[in-house]
């Protein structure tokens, strides 16, 4: 089956071989980094989690929303899911790769990352993200592959995959849980000492998840003979649209309770991202994109109307995604800094080196994941008139 | 006195077991208020508990804070990096509004408003960056000194997210040609580790008074604060004294004289 990934058309290996050349820049970018210390990047004593945390953040929730998948399609038997199961799940391995990377290049002692394990110290969050983000990727290689091999000889999955499969859904939401603990539980950090985080981190990870789904089933279904099915992008695009509604709610909650009660402790960063804080405003134009993306997006997506166009849909997906990548990938943890444990303002760019690593990072993902979808179609395609068993 | 929450859970468990039944001496306990609503402090106990007041008003000029700075970071090898992006530092000023966020009035007397107050790590009797650091790198001693093992943490600077008083500096590239001298008493870092005040431990250890507190001309105390007699509690029971955001139940071992004596 592995096979697969060694043949293919020429736009495959062009792919490929693009994606490696970014590799190829991240790799030298990061020995920099390896030889000089984090000091390339933006990061100070003030900001001292940036563009790579907040990207470990986002892509937890892109991992965690194959649940979105597994819950209807083995919980609900909803049957129209059976061939884009094996995306999300994919997309889970390719996700968490890129969350453990993001992890890696953070560190400012990377070759004593085993000490976490060597040392292991339960009352640290960090020590439990990093437990159930491996964990999780065990689970979805295990039952990605099984699911996937069992198709390409034409029978049922193993009796033992499918308790790994229940298994898989409490885990999933474990790992954006876990990952909203990281920050929600800090004295002193006001934008991220709020109960609702785990909740928002869920929300915008089964908005922001799907919707990349949905693009790339699209992208599939026009590269390759295999159609992961249009209701099932459809009903993908209804819990986007639930998912990112909650999101935007839930957001509105935080507004709430920081500008009715007034504490400057909790007005401050919200102040910050949106409107500058102190003459401070580097962040506000990108905050602002990530609203009117939003609430666009958002606004199209409840029509079912321009729902069930799919080029609408792609569009208003690719916006979603767009703005969360902005809001939770960077806002959120830059926002837990500003102000400064002295209350004054420190801002934060990523340099370009560290933007470097960063796309490096992501084109690992995409190769994995360009792999692994890779072998699914190859199987899809052989299969395709086989009804699925699983 | 108070208990702490492992003692508890023993005594609990052995009168458990010995048929008394434990919600008895949780009733008892609660009766006599001995369970942990004890955000006061922890006394009677032969622990030591390593603790700094710092007389504000016996800070006269830009001279008396600039002895003290530069007693620790010459002891300690703390670089001037000279710029805020990789600045390290122990201890350092800033203004009441700064170092007391939340504290200030906006009628605060001049002299007060602009004056230097010295900070440095609080040496929390509950530090949050002892809480979040994923291999143990950086611990509570019995003694209340939190202090950092340079060869074991790995960099992640989950402990300066999780530090409300900005504590703690990073290295950000390697801070030894930044040295101007090298104490070889003490090592020197490498990059990518986070480091901050330990108390002077090494000294402490030695019976010497932290580098600080020794440069400062008796405006700064140094002492056990579980000990009703040392010069520490001495001070604190005679002056009002405050804590640095004392709301977040951090309990910090370092102290400010404000008033001095005349407003005792
Ligand atoms: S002041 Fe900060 S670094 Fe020092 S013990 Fe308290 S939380 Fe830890």
């Amino acid at each position: 089956m592995l096979d697969r990934v060694l043949t293919g058309s020429r736009r495959y290996w062009a792919w490929m071989g693009f994606l490696s050349l970014i590799i190829g820049l991240g790799v030298a970018s990061y020995l920099y980094q390896f030889n000089y210390g984090l000091g390339i990047t933006g990061l100070s004593r003030d900001v001292s989690w940036g563009l790579y945390i907040g990207q470990l953040t986002f892509f937890v929730g892109v991992a965690a929303s194959a649940v979105m998948l597994v819950i209807p399609y083995y919980l609900h038997d909803y049957k129209k899911f059976g061939k884009i199961v094996i995306l999300g799940e994919f997309l889970a391995i390719a996700a968490v790769t890129v969350c453990i990377l993001f992890i890696f290049v953070d560190l400012g002692q990377p070759t004593r990352i085993m000490n976490v394990m060597l040392h292991p110290t339960p009352n640290s969050i960090l020590f439990w993200d990093a437990t159930v983000l491996n964990g999780y990727l065990f689970l979805n290689l295990v039952i990605g592959w099984a699911t996937l091999s069992a198709d390409y000889k034409g029978g049922r999955p193993p009796k033992w995959v499918k308790p790994l499969i229940y298994l898989s859904i409490p885990w999933a939401i474990s790992i954006h849980t876990v990952t909203a603990f990281l920050y929600a539980g800090l004295p002193g950090r006001h934008f991220w000492l709020t109960a609702i985080l785990a909740a928002r981190f869920l929300a915008s990870a089964f908005a922001g998840g799907p919707a990349l789904l949905i693009v790339l089933a699209l992208i599939v279904r026009k590269v390759s003979k295999f159609d992961p099915g249009t209701e099932a992008i459809q009903t993908l695009g209804k819990i986007v649209t639930y998912a990112m509604f909650l999101n935007v709610f839930f957001l509105g909650l935080e507004l709430f309770t920081a500008f009715y009660s007034q504490i400057p402790g909790h007005t401050h960063p919200f102040k910050y991202l949106y409107v500058g804080l102190e003459g401070h405003s580097k962040l506000v134009p990108m905050m602002w994109i990530s609203s009117i993306l939003a609430i666009g997006s958002l606004a199209v997506l409840l029509n079912p109307k321009f729902r069930k166009n799919e080029a609408v849909l792609a569009v208003a997906c690719i916006s979603l995604f767009i703005s969360l990548w902005i809001d939770k990938g960077f806002g959120l943890i830059v926002g837990g800094f500003v102000p400064n444990p002295f209350e004054g303002v420190t801002e934060y760019w990523p340099t370009l080196p560290e933007f470097l690593i960063a796309c490096g990072v992501w084109a690992i993902g995409l190769l994995v994941l360009t792999a692994l979808y890779k072998v699914a179609i190859s199987v899809r395609e052989e299969t395709a008139d086989v009804e699925l068993e699983h | 006195m108070s208990i702490d929450r492992r003692d508890f859970i023993k005594i609990a468990g052995i009168t458990a077991l010995s048929g008394a039944g434990g919600f008895s001496v949780l009733d008892k306990m609660l009766g006599e208020g001995l369970i942990e609503a004890s955000e006061t402090a922890t006394e009677a106990t032969s622990k030591k508990r390593w603790g700094m007041v710092i007389d504000v008003s016996k800070f006269k000029t830009e001279e008396d804070y600039k002895k003290v700075i530069e007693a620790c970071h010459r002891t300690h090898n703390v670089p001037d990096l000279g710029n805020p992006k990789d600045e390290i530092k122990w201890i350092w000023t800033d203004t009441f509004e700064h170092t007391f966020p939340g504290q200030e009035t906006d009628y605060m007397a001049e002299s007060m408003k602009h004056k230097p107050f010295l900070m440095l790590c609080n040496h929390c009797e509950k530090p949050p960056c002892v809480r979040v650091c994923p291999t143990k790198a950086t611990f509570k001693r019995p003694d209340g000194i939190v202090m950092m093992d340079y060869h074991r943490c790995i960099g992640c600077r989950f402990c300066m997210a999780a530090c409300p008083f900005g504590a703690r500096s990073f290295n950000w590239k390697d801070p030894r040609p930044a040295l101007k001298s090298v104490n070889a008493e003490y090592p020197t870092r490498t990059k990518g580790v986070v480091e901050k005040c330990n108390f002077c431990a090494d000294r402490i250890d030695k019976g010497l008074l932290p580098a600080c507190v020794e440069a400062s001309n008796g405006a700064m105390l140094f002492g056990d604060l579980n000990d009703p007699d040392s010069e520490v509690r001495k001070a604190l029971g005679s002056h009002y004294a405050i804590r640095r955001k004392n709301e977040l139940g951090t309990r910090p071992s370092v102290y400010y004289i404000i008033g001095g004596k005349e407003n005792a």
